[in-house]
């Protein structure tokens, strides 16, 4: 009985501590998920940099990442307006 | 007439109108439907669409609505005796706010979510989408002002709360970081950070802080109101969960001690209300009560700026449509709760008439101030803390909820001013920094254009109310055309309409006589801009609802 007492109090605290949780995010989740993508959007343009003719020197590193940005950059350009992938040497469906 | 008897006769008053008259709206305007698809499950997106819990839901449309605004209006409003403005909120809430609140709620729910804005494009036409964004800049730019000006006020008033106010964003910054790195859960840090807050306010009447009287010819409101939109313009810069968002979830949580502590200390200590029923010996400079009372008490009776926390992120992690009850109705209640007890504070808690008369010694005096020295009184009778602390305390909670919506009014501004930028290829003007100056050169032009010394603020605070009910007329508005269009009793939604629509004009030619007399001709013209948008919504709201009965007709 007593054990069930502990048991029922735990989960209680539990769906408490999640409650506040979500009172504490879900005012700014979209803020900050927008946030995000724009980091993640600049990661992705210094990955896809040369093709823009902008130089960089880790070049011979982030093309191995090209392939890992496929999803994301189908997201970007159609985020941006653009029906087909912009860079020439990179198309995107 | 005792406090106590006021308290119970209000909340059981709103209590009634939310079992008995909100759910007659519910069921029979509204017709609100369970099996409905809510936005937030069709576009279920982890992100701006997430189906919430209606307490949580309820919990933080609640703290955003609710801010200083209604504590400074009906702490303005009682100069003319705490039975009308008393009446005002009470109603208000019950037919006009909660209406209202969760009218938006479900116009935008049945609408994928749109914002307000959009909505009015929508459902009333082009024209009336411009109008609603020339009203919202308005509402924003008097609402920093505004704010800085009450702001500076209360830190002159009480130097004991500038430790306290300052060290509370410090309290806050550190959370955030708390939270954002994951040191520690969000219970600790909450308990921590309630505990850090009320040390600060228990300690800052050993060491309180003003400004010199004059500096560089600024006096010390003035200085405060100029260091205000520097911290603002700062603070609305920074990302959001480094400041903002930790600053919102303390407040929220103070939102709820203050008011469980006020209640309290009423309940224990059952003070009088000393301050006349009705005020007959009103100052001189009083304006009079009808219609000047429906627009000095906005949020609290019924306010515009709740349209768009509904329409903008409340609809769309509403899980059940018949949630919208509870959230937006019950919302607005709470809001009316936290005006009650304003009303409370500042009219029962004087000793005597003549006391609470000095307080009150011309219109726009008292204030805020009234309701924190009023409060304080009845708190440390009641429940036995030190007065001084309790009137820090009380400060502290009004200059954070303050703080608060000046943030988040500097960075919509911002973000007006960029989309300016966009439309009009300004290159410039699309940067974050320079958007930001602009935002707060605008509002401190407003600040000191209305009163040389920055207390221009208080001065448009009727203005303010009534542009912010002018807002709330245009989501009435879109309402009513929605419900003309289902077929539905529209009565509901129109009568608060063309009762707000009246009262605002009405007291806009009287505060524009006001101006003519003072030969301020800053505000007259402020004035013009804002009678001229009202006249706008009510030849709009007009023709929309004649077009549908034409239609209807044929």
């Amino acid at each position: 009985m007593r054990n069930m007492n502990i048991k029922s109090i735990q989960q209680w605290f539990s769906r408490a501590g999640e409650l506040v949780n979500e009172f504490y995010n879900a005012p700014y989740r979209s803020a900050i998920a927008r946030a995000k993508r724009d980091e993640d959007d600049l990661f992705m343009m210094l990955v896809f940099s040369e093709m823009m003719g902008v130089p960089n020197p880790a070049s011979y590193y982030t093309l191995e990442l090209q392939p890992l940005m496929l999803e994301r950059f189908h997201d970007w350009h159609q985020r941006m307006g653009m029906e087909h992938s912009p860079l020439d040497h990179f198309r995107c469906c | 007439m005792n406090a106590i008897f006021v308290m119970l006769l209000g909340l059981a008053a709103m209590f009634l109108g939310y079992v008995f008259y909100s759910k007659f709206v519910a069921e029979k305007i509204y017709k609100l439907d369970p099996n409905f698809k809510t936005p937030a499950h069709e576009f279920e997106d982890g992100v701006d669409f997430v189906p919430t819990n209606k307490y949580v839901l309820w919990g933080h449309h609640f703290t955003s609505v609710a801010g200083a605004a209604p504590i400074i209006g009906p702490a303005i409003a009682v100069i003319w005796g705490w039975v009308p403005a008393f009446l005002w909120v009470i109603f208000g809430t019950i037919f006009f706010a909660g209406v209202h609140d969760a009218g938006a709620i479900w116009a935008s729910n049945r609408n994928k979510a749109k914002s307000m804005g959009n909505l009015t494009g929508d459902v009333v036409s082009k024209r009336a989408q411009t109008l609603f964004m020339i009203v919202i800049f308005l509402v924003l730019l008097m609402v920093n002002a505004v704010f800085a000006t009450a702001i500076s006020g209360l830190l002159v008033k009480f130097p004991s709360s500038v430790i306290p106010v300052w060290g509370a964003i410090f309290v806050a910054l550190i959370i955030g970081q708390i939270i954002f790195r994951k040191w520690m859960g969000l219970g600790t840090v909450s308990i921590l950070g309630v505990v850090a807050l009320y040390l600060l306010i228990w300690a800052g009447p050993s060491a309180p802080l003003s400004l010199p009287e004059t500096v560089g010819g600024l006096t010390d409101n003035a200085s405060w109101v100029l260091i205000l939109f520097g911290y603002a313009a700062i603070a609305s810069l920074l990302p959001v969960w480094m400041l903002l968002q930790p600053r919102d979830y303390i407040n929220g949580l103070q939102l709820f001690i203050g008011l469980i502590l006020l209640y309290t200390a009423v309940l224990l200590l059952g003070p009088d209300m000393t301050a006349p029923a009705f005020n007959t010996n009103l100052p001189e400079d009083t304006p009079s009560m009808l219609p000047l009372l429906f627009v000095t008490i906005a949020c609290g009776a019924i306010s515009g700026f709740h349209g768009l926390v509904a329409s903008g992120t409340t609809s769309k992690q509403l899980d059940k449509e018949t949630d919208l009850r509870f959230v937006g109705y019950f919302g607005a209640i709470g809001e009316g709760s936290l005006s009650l007890a304003t009303i409370i504070a500042a009219c029962a808690g004087f000793a005597t008439l003549a006391d609470w008369e000095a307080v009150y010694s011309s219109f726009g005096q008292g204030g805020v101030a009234a309701f924190v020295e009023g409060g304080a009184n009845i708190i440390s009778q009641g429940v036995g803390l030190d007065n001084e602390i309790a009137e820090t305390l009380l400060t502290v909670m009004a200059v954070l909820f303050a703080g608060t919506t000046m943030d988040t009014g500097l960075r919509l501004q911002r973000y007006i001013f960029q989309e300016w930028g966009n439309i009009y290829n300004i290159s410039w003007m699309q940067k974050a920094l320079p958007a930001t100056l602009l935002a707060v050169i605008s509002c401190v032009a407003l600040a000191f254009g209305a009163g040389s010394d920055g207390s221009g603020g208080l001065a448009i605070w009727p203005l303010f109310g009534t542009t912010n009910q002018l807002l709330a007329g245009l989501t009435l508005m879109v309402i009513t055309v929605m419900l003309v269009r289902l077929g539905r009793p529209m009565y509901v939604t129109l009568l608060p309409l063309i009762f707000l629509l009246i009262m605002t004009v009405f007291a806009l030619f009287i505060q524009l006589k006001g101006f003519y007399m003072e030969e301020n001709w800053f505000l007259f013209g402020l004035d013009i801009v804002v009678l001229v948008a009202a006249v706008w919504i009510a030849l709009e709201a007009t023709s929309a609802l004649s077009n549908l009965k034409k239609e209807q007709k044929s």
